[in-house]
């Protein structure tokens, strides 16, 4: 049974819980090949030949409403073998945590230590396979989008066991999900009560620090209108929801938890034991400048990085009219002439920077190995699930355009463009400009000229 | 003093003045304590009787701390680094320094400080340390930093070195000369030309223990080792540097005289000394200052860890610097005079403290001090 199990596991793992389409086809007036490969470019991690191949089949639309409602899909067959035979593929996590557990206690730190960094090493393999296999693009784009706006550090107890169930099970279900199943599955999750010292919340016993970030950074934002006092309040609302360290999973514990009457953002929250989470999170899943932030950090994602206050507007509308329905929030993005204008002008991150010349580089042929992958997103500043604190990685263009970053990309541009014997696929961006035109009909070879064409300023942009 | 040794030196630190003057105004480095360090366990206030009543588990004993005076003393995981500097007089600090935001966020909070704004104003156009580079006019600045902190964003050129994982160039002049073609009319031309020319700068000074490291990678752990180095690339190419130091942010078990924070303050002042010694005899024109977006709660938490607070302490240090004092405006330490019942309140503004500290190092007037640092009233508590 179990193994039955296991082999169903990574065919469904793309869709989770995912709402069926009710959507509305989306309009999208123009198809040129450019503008495909513009929206593949901004949508997807990057455009190849054969996520061209793709769109232009379908139409622009279609493909949009397929990657905005995915059905299961598997990566190509080497890719997804690699996937299947890790460890966090196969085994749940109350098994690895049961195990490891034992091995802490029989003090036997180093086979733990090895042990935990393997599987951290298996949870940024896995997330960097599917970035540039899988076919469901935006579900991926999306993963990473919650993955960072969530942000837990791997590095931070045992979080490196934990953070592929984490994605797996808390953030990818509902990464074009509700908002408010998202935000509870976060908050239920161990990695985020671990990552942010919930799980040693107790009454008598305040920790505030998962009380202000949940506010702060998961839903009001910080100029959403919370005072100290809510922190405070929040706070004694969230004592006892903590991990049982035996299974690594989400365990309330009354006798921690703090029964006396709270005052959060004006609502009282009686006595509740277990259920005093659910209203905390569901009066900020459902908070108005929740809706206002969340939709923002979805525009400066994936449209500007000071987002049309227009349409962020219209976004918060269908926020709040589908409960905080994330793929109706996104399907009012991409429909808008904003989002069309803004094609091409977004700056890439070094994940986007990487990933995307890798999709070009690799298009169907498997990776050889994620670690040089990993070590390039860990010197241009942005290594995997690895930033320390709960803010997760800025979005936006001056953060990642500095003078040293470019140096670097440049350098590992050289270490990906030397792979290819071949010249690149140049119908990977719309347009060049005549400086980069020039450049590139002075390499002495098809090598140079990927090295120039993947540090190009066309390059650097989607 | 010797009366003949006296006038021997004279002549010599006269003439190094004039000379330095107007090439050399000095020579800052901004070290940023990322996540609000806990200020109350570093410059302890052992004349404090709530101290130790509000911290049971993790205060730092009377007999344990190195001596400053009757208020105050110093963590002992300062020992052989930060303290021999103060007791020569090259380090000071500032306690109760801080913000007017109230915020209690890491990320509002360090923007608000590396913005340097006056309350109420929030534009991101640019940081307090690029309009300082923009005063100084053709002064280099480098940031070493993966990315260009907040502090440095605007229109004045800051390049960005990572001092982490620097190998050989992978690419050669022609290729650099190529790519840097290609951005000739984008808005980044600068940046990239920038980029290759702080990669050659790195080359060149630390080209030789690159070569000697193996695989021609420089594998720095923490700040410790990184600390000469920035030191060897200040001296010979920037005036003003910024670097970050994280880990401070402790909610958890931080320990008193041992433990996670005496280990931190122990690397931390190891890179203070080690980049103070390796400035040389550029150590006389340098100031280096370090700053943390707030303190943390006065009383310990539930967790032998602390929270999020207000006011913090400012260290200032430098081969100049008027030291081996405690200085600014400051209050008796107990529960009363606690901000909100929680915090250090922050009597010495960032702006007005940082302001006086550039006027003494950069000998810069009211109206240029106005543009580092707009509608602040720098104060100079003669640190310099």
């Amino acid at each position: 049974m179990r193994l039955l199990l296991i082999a169903a596991l990574p065919v469904v793992a793309g869709c989770g819980s995912v709402p069926q389409a009710t959507l509305d086809p989306v309009a999208w007036p123009e198809d040129s090949a450019a503008v495909q490969v513009a929206l593949l470019n901004r949508v997807s991690w990057g455009a190849n030949r054969s996520s061209f191949g793709e769109i232009a089949a379908l139409g622009s639309a279609r493909w949009l409403d397929r990657q905005l409602a995915p059905a299961p899909a598997s990566l190509p067959a080497e890719a997804q073998a690699a996937i299947d035979g890790m460890t966090i593929s196969r085994r749940p996590l109350s098994e690895i945590a049961g195990e490891l557990e034992r091995q802490r206690r029989e003090t036997d730190r180093q086979a733990y230590q090895q042990e935990l960094g393997r599987l951290g090493r298996e949870a940024q393999a896995r997330t960097l396979l599917r970035a540039i296999y899988a076919p469901n693009q935006l579900q991926e784009h999306m993963t990473w989008f919650w993955m960072n706006h969530f942000n837990v550090y791997q590095f931070k107890g045992p979080l490196r066991a934990l953070i592929g169930d984490y994605e797996e099970r808390a953030i990818r279900p509902h990464a074009l999900g509700r908002f408010r199943d998202l935000l509870d599955a976060t908050a239920r999750h161990p990695a985020m009560l671990i990552y942010l010292d919930n799980a040693r919340n107790s009454a008598g016993r305040i920790n505030e620090n998962y009380a202000r970030e949940l506010m702060e950074l998961h839903t009001l934002g910080v100029d959403g209108g919370y005072s100290q006092r809510d922190v405070q309040e929040l706070a004694r609302v969230l004592t006892g929801f903590g991990v049982d360290p035996q299974s690594a999973s989400f365990h309330f514990y009354p006798r921690r938890h703090d029964p006396g009457t709270k005052a959060l953002l004006g609502t009282t929250i009686r006595n509740g034991g277990a259920g005093e989470l659910d209203q905390a999170l569901d009066l900020l899943a459902r908070h108005p400048a929740t809706a206002r932030f969340i939709c923002r950090k979805l525009a400066v994602f994936f449209v500007a990085d000071e987002p049309p206050p227009a349409l962020v507007e219209r976004m918060t509308q269908t926020f709040g009219a589908t409960d905080g329905d994330i793929a109706q929030v996104l399907r009012t993005l991409f429909v808008s002439p904003e989002f069309r204008a803004s094609l091409g002008a977004k700056f890439k991150d070094p994940m986007h920077y990487t990933i995307s010349a890798l999709r070009l580089v690799l298009d169907s042929r498997p990776l050889p190995d994620a670690q040089p992958v990993i070590g390039a997103l860990a010197r241009m500043g942005q290594p995997l699930f690895a930033r320390p604190t709960p803010d997760g990685y800025p979005l936006t263009r001056t953060d990642w355009a500095s003078a040293g970053q470019l140096t670097a990309r440049f350098e590992i541009a050289r270490g990906i463009a030397y792979r290819v014997p071949d010249r690149l696929w140049q119908g990977s961006l719309a347009s060049l400009s005549e400086p980069t035109r020039q450049a590139l009909e002075q390499a002495v070879s098809p090598r140079e000229w990927n090295l120039l064409l993947l540090s190009s300023p066309e390059f650097m942009q989607r | 003093m010797n009366r003949r040794r006296f006038l021997a030196a004279w002549p010599a630190l006269y003439s190094a003045q004039l000379l330095s003057a107007p090439a050399a105004p000095g020579r800052l480095l901004v070290v940023f304590l990322r996540g609000g360090y806990d200020a109350a366990n570093v410059l302890v206030p052992i004349g404090s009787r709530d101290y130790y009543e509000l911290r049971p588990n993790i205060a730092i004993g009377r007999d344990a701390v190195l001596a400053v005076d009757s208020d105050w003393g110093l963590h002992p995981a300062l020992r052989g680094s930060l303290y021999p500097l103060y007791v020569k007089g090259e380090a000071a600090f500032v306690p109760f320094a801080g913000t007017y935001n109230l915020s209690r966020s890491h990320f509002e909070t360090q923007d608000s400080i590396e913005l340097g704004q006056p309350a109420g104003v929030r534009t991101y156009a640019s940081g307090f340390m690029n309009r300082l580079a923009a005063e100084l006019g053709a002064q280099r600045a480098v940031s070493f930093t993966n990315q260009v902190p907040v502090a440095f964003r605007g229109e004045a050129s800051v390049t960005n070195v990572s001092l982490n994982a620097a190998g050989r160039a992978a690419l050669d002049a022609r290729q650099s000369a190529l790519i840097a073609g290609m951005y000739r009319d984008t808005p980044l031309a600068e940046t990239v030309k920038d980029g290759f020319a702080s990669r050659e700068s790195v080359m060149r000074e630390l080209g030789e223990e690159m070569a000697a490291a193996s695989r021609n990678a420089v594998n720095a752990r923490g700040f410790v080792e990184q600390a000469p180095r920035m030191a060897r690339l200040m001296r010979a190419d920037y005036r003003l540097g910024f670097v970050d130091v994280g880990g401070w942010d402790t909610h958890v078990g931080e320990g008193g005289a041992d433990g996670y924070l005496a280990q931190r303050l122990a690397e931390l002042g190891r890179g203070l000394a080690a980049f103070a010694a390796a400035m040389e005899g550029a150590w006389r024109d340098t100031v280096v200052v370090v700053v943390s977006e707030f303190g943390r709660t006065f009383r310990e938490n539930g967790n032998r860890g602390t929270d999020h607070g207000h006011g913090t302490v400012y260290w200032v240090l430098g081969g100049s610097v008027r030291g081996a004092r405690v200085a600014g405006e400051q209050v008796r330490v107990a529960r009363a005079t606690l901000f909100e019942d929680r915090d250090y309140p922050a009597l010495n503004d960032y702006r007005a403290v940082l302001g006086g500290l550039f006027g003494r190092l950069y000998g810069l007037g009211a109206p240029a001090l106005a543009k580092v640092f707009p509608a602040a009233a720098p104060r100079d508590f003669a640190l310099l």
